[in-house]
């Protein structure tokens, strides 16, 4: 069982056409990059994923359990991290995540909130109204709200955009930790560094297709633009997976 | 170094199974009023306490009603009037804040069925709205004297009422997209509609021809149902009041219900 299949996923807004009969399968335990440029249909997707939003056709399951159809045996199985930075003004950083764990049903998760807490460096904004937090912390409690129900899917939409190198050093090394333990990771963003050191396997969309999809290392190796060194940027090979990135872009009409 | 504790394996997890969260939803909106329990309790009977001493005293010597002062006549229908408004401004303000705020999103994500959603929002609208008419009842009543007839239909009337406008209130903040779209609703629709149930008079002091329009208001069965729970006397049966009140809670119910499982608005 794959822990995301989907299959033939068609949306459109109107004439935009957002996603144009997607198909991919995300295996169990994977670090998976779903990278594209800004309007390629990846926050559709994922919100197609999430049950935000309903294909005009095609399928998603995700853990074996159809969105639509199961949609509640789906959505206990994943957690999303939105993009938006978005928080309820009423609430404490714990109250927060005291009541996302109550809506999937878990009233007794103090253990592993802690745990989130602490892993996220919280601990100590734990009793802060969410008001009073800086956007990073604000971040912070976000990845928290979606992994209050430790589900074995997570997807992670741009979670670094606009955060300090500290967050994003903490927050890999946690989301790398639950990936170690079996969690699926489902990832995108524009570091392409980042993709390309934590992801296994990328999917690359343009215009709501899968114009890319293959290991990281497979990428790298098939897609070298011709004369171009193999590290461009010094030793840390960050610029590979841009330059792969950008000449495949090209490449697809 | 510290060592960092190895993270149980997700195959070790307990298999995942669906439990309500309805009750978490629940408390969650009724913590959201209760965190600003002065504007959303105490202003509201604030505003009632004026309406009674205005009214109560501008017109201290009309006629009595159904044998009582014109204040003991006054003091179910504002009860009443701040439950309706106070229950309808819960659900239609929080969805507005959520959608617009964005965080609504976090419910929506959770494996919450659309009945789930409806109950608690619904319910804790009328906690508010209950909690209102209870702080308005027990500041207003040591204006006047009032009976309770037939205690039960003031319950019956208290507690659909609140439904119903809790349900209304959960239509228009899905509806609305905008907070002026909203308060056009509240302003143009929920307002005259409760100011012109006969809150401030009996129906029957009335010119025939609006006398025949007050009969297409429901909000008139709710407070006239209402009141006779303390007066035991009304302007129509409290069964014909009870009867309107469960098909307009019927057809509201299942209008709302319906845009929450298509997640009309709310998902794409």
């Amino acid at each position: 069982m794959s822990a995301i299949s989907i299959r033939a996923v068609k949306k459109s807004y109107g004439d935009l056409v957002a996603l144009d009969g997607v198909s991919l399968q995300v295996e169990q335990g994977e670090f998976f990059g779903l990278l594209g440029p800004n309007g390629a249909g990846k926050t559709t997707l994922i919100s197609s994923m999430a049950g935000l939003c309903t294909p005009d056709s095609g399928t998603i399951e995700v853990m074996g359990h159809d969105v639509q159809k199961d949609f509640r045996m789906a959505r206990r199985q994943l957690g999303v991290v939105p993009q938006e930075l978005v928080f309820d003004p009423f609430f404490t950083v714990r109250e927060t995540l005291t009541f996302q764990s109550g809506y999937f049903g878990l009233n007794k998760n103090d253990d592993w909130i802690d745990e989130i807490m602490a892993n996220l460096d919280l601990t100590n904004k734990a009793n802060a109204n969410m008001r009073s937090l800086s956007g990073g912390m604000k971040r912070r409690v976000l990845v928290a709200q979606a992994l209050v129900h430790r589900p074995p899917v997570i997807i992670l939409d741009e979670p670094t955009a606009g955060v300090d190198v500290e967050l994003r050093q903490s927050l890999w090394q946690f989301i790398s930790r639950l990936n170690q333990a079996g969690h699926t990771i489902v990832l995108t963003t524009h570091y392409l560094e980042e993709a390309e050191s934590l992801c296994g396997r990328i999917a690359m969309l343009k215009q709501g297709r899968v114009v890319a999809l293959d290991t990281t290392q497979n990428l790298l190796a098939k897609h070298r633009p011709p004369g171009m060194p193999p590290k461009i940027l010094g030793d840390d090979g960050a610029a590979d997976l841009e330059a792969v990135f950008v000449k495949i872009m090209a490449e697809s009409k | 170094m510290e060592q960092v504790k190895p993270l149980i394996s997700v195959n070790a997890l307990p298999e995942a199974r669906i439990q309500s969260g309805f009750p978490a939803l629940f408390r969650k909106e009724v913590r959201r009023f209760y965190s600003v329990a002065f504007q959303t309790v105490g202003a509201p009977i604030l505003t009632a306490v004026l309406y009674l001493l205005i009214f109560g005293h501008v017109l201290a010597s009309s006629p009595k009603i159904y044998g009582y002062e014109y204040a003991s006549f006054l003091i179910p229908g504002l009860v009443m009037m701040s439950i309706l408004q106070n229950a309808f401004a819960n659900t239609s303000s929080s969805l507005i804040q959520s959608k617009i705020t964005g965080n609504l999103v976090f419910v929506l994500l959770a494996p919450l069925s659309h009945i789930e959603f409806f109950a608690a929002y619904v319910g804790a609208a009328m906690i508010r709205g209950l909690s209102v008419g209870f702080g308005v009842f027990m500041v207003t009543i040591w204006f006047a004297k009032i009976p309770f007839a037939a205690p039960i239909w003031i319950f019956i009337f208290a507690l659909l009422g609140s439904a119903l406008l809790g349900s209304m209130g959960l239509i228009a903040g899905i509806w609305a997209d905008k907070f002026d779209q909203l308060a056009a609703s509240q302003n143009f629709i929920i307002m005259p509609a409760t100011m012109l149930s006969g809150v401030f008079y009996s129906i029957h002091s009335l010119p025939a021809f609006w006398l025949t329009v007050s009969h297409f208001n429901p909000f008139f069965y709710m407070i006239d149902g209402f009141r006779y729970g303390f007066f035991g006397d009304s302007d129509v049966s409290p069964y014909h009041s009870l009867l309107v009140l469960l098909i307009c809670m019927s057809l509201v119910s299942w209008l709302a219900l319906s845009m929450l499982k298509k997640g009309y608005k709310l998902r794409h």
